[in-house]
C-alpha cells in the first residue's frame, strides 16, 4: 500500500496522479516548473553534506561508504538468534538489528503466564544478561553496530547492552548500540507500550541524558515513523509525526538544563520506504531538509554534524501481499531502489514471506542479496543523490516539504505531540486513513498486483519459519536456573535501589546497570517501573 | 473486536470494526493486551453475539485452544467465533477443529465478512 489513486480514462489513459500524501502529478514538468518554485540551488539543496543536506549528510556520499544493511533479526532462543546473525554477518550484512519476543517486548519474563505462547515466537526471549551474552557470544561489538527493537523497556536493554559489552571486555565508548526507544509511536502504532505516556518519555529522557555522557557511540533513540506509516499514516504525515515525537524527546532532555547541540547529533530516525518511488524520494530529502532548518531554528543547532538526519529507511512490510510472495521479491527491489535514490545511511527489507511468518534463511538472504546487487552490480554507489535537479524531483520535493509542515501545524494546534498521542488524535487520523485505504484497495480504486489485479497465477507453496515450543521450556528451565545460582540478595538490593531512583526522578541508567549485572531479570526490572509508574490507558478512538 | 495477547498490531482489527460498523453492526473496541478471561468477560457482559479475535503475532493456535476452553466452559458456545490476521492457510482446518466459526485471514473483502456474520448468527 502506498500507492498513487489514478484516474484512467477508458482508453487506460492516465488522467489524474494523486500521491497519498495529497500532491497531484502532473504529466510533464520543465523548467518553467523550478522557476514557480523559486527553486535556488544553494537555499534549496546545497552540495551533499552542506546545510540544508537535501542532497545528503556526507559530501561523497555512497562513495566514501557502502550502506550498512541491517536485517530485523531473532527468534527461539538466544542461541538460535545468535547463530542466524553469525549467519548474516557472514553473508556480507554489516549492522544488526534485533528482534525481541513479545514477552520481552511488553516487560514480562518466559515464565509469565501473558507470555504464554509467545516465548521466542516474533524474536528472540531474553530473560537476563545471561541471555544477551549467549545472543552476543563471538560478535566483534567494537565493529558492528547493533540495532535492538525495543522501546517500553529500551533503558533495560541498553543498560544490558552495555554490561554484556563490559563483560566480554569492551569499553562503553567502543560499542554501538541504537535502542529504538521511541514510545510515542508505539502509542501511536506498534502497541508494545507499557507505562503511561510521561514517565515513559521521561526513561527516554533518561537513556538520551545518559548516553550523551557515558556512551558516546550509542544512538540512544530511533524515532520511528516507520510504524505510524504501517498503521496508516500518509508518507508526508510519517515524517510530519516522527519530527513532532523527536522534539518531544528532545525537550523533555532540554528542560534538564542541556543544549539540543550537545545531544541531539546521536538521534537516528526508523522510516519506510514503499509504494510510489518519486513520492518517497522527495519525502525523504524533504525531511533531511526539514530536519536540519527547524533544528536550527527552534533549537538554535549550529553544529552542523547535529543537524544529520541519519537513518534507516527500510521497506515496508505492510506492501508486501500474501498472493503471489514471489512478487514480493521484486517489490523489495523496488524499495531497495527507492532507498538508496534517496540517500539512506542503513536499510533493511521485509522479506518476501512477510505476509506469513518471519523470514527463513532463503528469504533473508534473497533480501541481503538485493542490496548487494544494487550496490556493486546496478550502479547505486556511483554518485551522490543523482536525481538532483530534475524538475519533476526538485518540484516534488518542494510541495512534500510544504506538506510536512501542513501536517506538523495540525499537530502543533492539537498542543503538540505529547497531548495529541495522549487524547488519541493521531491514532484517530491513522486509524481512518486506514480505512479508507483499505475501502480503496477493495474496490479497486487503488491497484495491488496479485490482489486486485493480475490475480490469474499460481500462487507457491511458501516455506514456513517454524515456531519450535520447545524454545519456550528451555527458556523457562533456564530462567529457574538462573534464580536459584545468582546472588539473590545483590538482585534485590540493585531493584530496592532502583525503585528509589525511579521515585525520586533521578537518572535510572546506573541503577538498571547495576540490576542487570546482578542477573536481575527483565520482568523484574519493568515490575519496579509498573510499580512507581503504572500502566498506560489507552484513548477510546471507537 | 479483540486484541489477544501481547501482540500490539491494531491495524486491522482497527479497520475490520470500523467496516462492521459502516455495515450496521456494534462493534465494541476491547484495545490492546487483552487476556482471553477479559475478553470472554467482556463478551457477556456485552451480550455480544460474536467474538472477533484479530492476531498477527503467529500465537493464534494457542490463543484460540484457551478462547475455545473457556467458551465451553463458561458456556456461550452460541456466540459466534471469528479470527483473523497472519494465519497460514494450513492452520485454518486446525483452527476449525478448535472450535473457530470463522476463520479470515488479512485481505478478505469487508463483505465476505459481513456476510458470514449475518448468516451465521442467525443459524449459530
Amino acid at each position: 500500500m502506498g500507492v498513487a489513486t489514478y484516474i484512467k480514462d477508458e482508453k487506460d489513459a492516465i488522467k489524474e496522479v494523486t500521491l497519498q500524501s495529497g500532491i497531484e502529478i502532473k504529466p510533464v514538468y520543465t523548467p518553467d516548473d523550478l522557476d514557480r518554485i523559486g527553486f535556488d540551488y544553494q537555499k534549496d539543496l546545497a552540495d551533499p553534506g552542506e546545510f540544508p543536506f537535501t542532497r545528503g549528510i556526507h559530501p561523497l556520499g555512497f562513495r566514501s561508504r557502502n550502506w550498512t544493511t541491517r536485517q530485523y533479526t531473532g527468534f527461539g532462543t538466544p542461541e538460535e538468534t545468535n547463530e542466524r546473525f553469525k549467519l548474516m554477518i557472514s553473508h556480507g550484512q554489516t549492522g544488526l538489528n534485533v528482534a525481541f519476543d513479545l514477552p520481552t517486548q511488553m516487560g514480562l519474563d518466559s515464565d509469565d503466564p501473558m507470555a504464554e505462547g509467545e516465548v521466542g515466537r516474533v524474536g528472540m526471549a531474553i530473560d537476563s544478561l545471561r541471555d544477551f551474552e549467549i545472543a552476543f557470544k563471538d560478535i566483534q561489538l567494537n565493529r558492528i553496530g547493533a540495532g535492538l527493537t525495543i522501546n517500553a523497556v529500551a533503558s533495560i536493554m541498553l543498560a544490558m547492552y552495555q554490561a554484556m559489552a563490559e563483560k566480554f571486555g569492551y569499553k562503553k565508548n567502543e560499542i554501538s548500540a541504537t535502542p529504538q526507544n521511541d514510545i510515542l509511536k508505539e502509542m501511536v502504532g506498534r502497541g508494545a507500550w507499557i507505562y503511561p505516556v510521561e514517565p515513559a518519555v521521561r526513561l527516554i529522557g533518561d537513556t538520551i541524558e545518559y548516553a550523551m555522557k557515558e556512551l558516546p557511540r550509542c544512538n540512544p533513540v530511533s524515532v520511528a515513523g516507520y510504524h505510524i506509516r504501517e498503521s496508516g499514516c500518509t508518507p508526508a504525515q510519517e515524517i510530519s509525526y516522527a519530527l513532532m515525537i523527536a522534539f518531544a524527546y528532545i525537550d523533555n532532555v532540554v528542560a534538564r538544563g542541556y543544549k539540543a547541540e550537545d545531544f541531539v547529533g546521536r538521534f537516528s530516525f526508523n522510516l519506510n520506504v514503499y509504494g510510489n518511488i518519486w513520492e518517497t524520494v522527495a519525502k525523504f530529502r524533504a525531511a533531511r531538509k526539514l530536519w536540519a532548518k527547524l533544528l536550527r531554528e527552534r533549537y538554535d543547532v549550529q553544529n552542523k554534524k547535529a543537524l544529520f538526519l541519519r537513518g534507516i529507511f527500510g521497506g515496508g512490510g505492510s506492501g508486501m501481499t500474501k498472493q503471489q510472495p514471489e512478487n514480493n521479491i521484486m517489490r523489495g527491489a523496488y524499495y531497495a531502489l527507492a532507498a538508496a535514490l534517496s540517500g539512506a545511511q542503513t536499510t533493511a527489507l521485509c522479506s518476501f514471506d512477510e505476509a506469513y511468518t518471519i523470514p527463513t534463511e532463503r528469504a533473508a538472504l534473497l533480501s541481503l542479496r538485493t542490496f548487494q546487487i544494487l550496490m556493486d552490480e546496478i550502479g547505486l554507489r556511483d554518485t551522490v543523490d543523482p536525481l538532483a535537479g530534475s524538475y519533476f524531483l526538485e518540484t516534488l520535493t518542494k510541495e512534500m516539504e510544504a506538506k510536512i509542515l501542513e501536517e506538523m501545524e495540525k499537530v502543533e494546534k492539537v498542543g503538540g505531540m505529547i497531548e495529541a498521542v495522549s487524547s488519541g488524535y493521531v491514532q484517530k487520523e491513522v486509524a481512518r486513513q486506514a480505512y479508507e485505504f483499505e475501502k480503496k484497495i477493495q474496490e479497486g480504486r487503488v491497484t495491488k498486483v496479485g490482489v486486485n489485479k493480475y490475480t490469474e497465477g499460481v500462487d507457491m507453496e511458501v516455506e514456513l519459519h517454524e515456531y519450535n515450543d520447545e524454545w519456550a521450556n528451555l527458556q523457562i528451565q533456564r530462567l529457574g536456573e538462573l534464580k536459584e545460582s545468582r546472588d539473590n540478595k545483590a538482585v534485590k538490593d540493585s531493584l530496592t535501589a532502583l525503585e528509589k531512583a525511579a521515585r525520586e526522578e533521578k537518572n535510572v541508567m546506573p541503577y538498571l546497570l547495576e540490576c542487570c549485572k546482578s542477573y536481575a531479570t527483565v520482568g523484574e526490572m519493568s515490575n519496579v517501573f509498573r510499580d512507581v509508574f503504572g500502566e498506560f490507558v489507552e484513548p477510546n478512538i471507537f | 473486536m479483540a486484541k489477544p495477547g501481547l501482540d500490539g498490531h491494531d491495524r486491522g482489527a482497527k479497520v475490520v470494526a470500523h467496516a462492521m460498523r459502516e455495515a450496521g453492526m456494534e462493534v465494541i473496541y476491547t484495545g490492546l493486551h487483552q487476556s482471553v478471561p477479559s475478553i470472554v468477560n467482556q463478551a457477556i457482559q456485552e451480550d455480544a453475539d460474536v467474538i472477533g479475535l484479530s492476531i498477527m503475532s503467529g500465537a493464534h493456535i494457542p490463543i484460540c485452544k484457551k478462547l475455545m476452553e473457556l467458551v465451553n466452559k463458561q458456556a456461550i458456545g452460541d456466540k459466534l467465533i471469528v479470527v483473523g490476521g497472519v494465519i497460514p492457510n494450513k492452520d485454518i482446518p486446525t483452527l476449525k477443529d478448535i472450535g473457530v466459526n470463522g476463520i479470515f485471514p488479512g485481505g478478505v473483502h469487508f463483505n465476505e465478512i459481513v456476510k458470514f456474520i449475518e448468516e451465521k448468527a442467525i443459524t449459530h
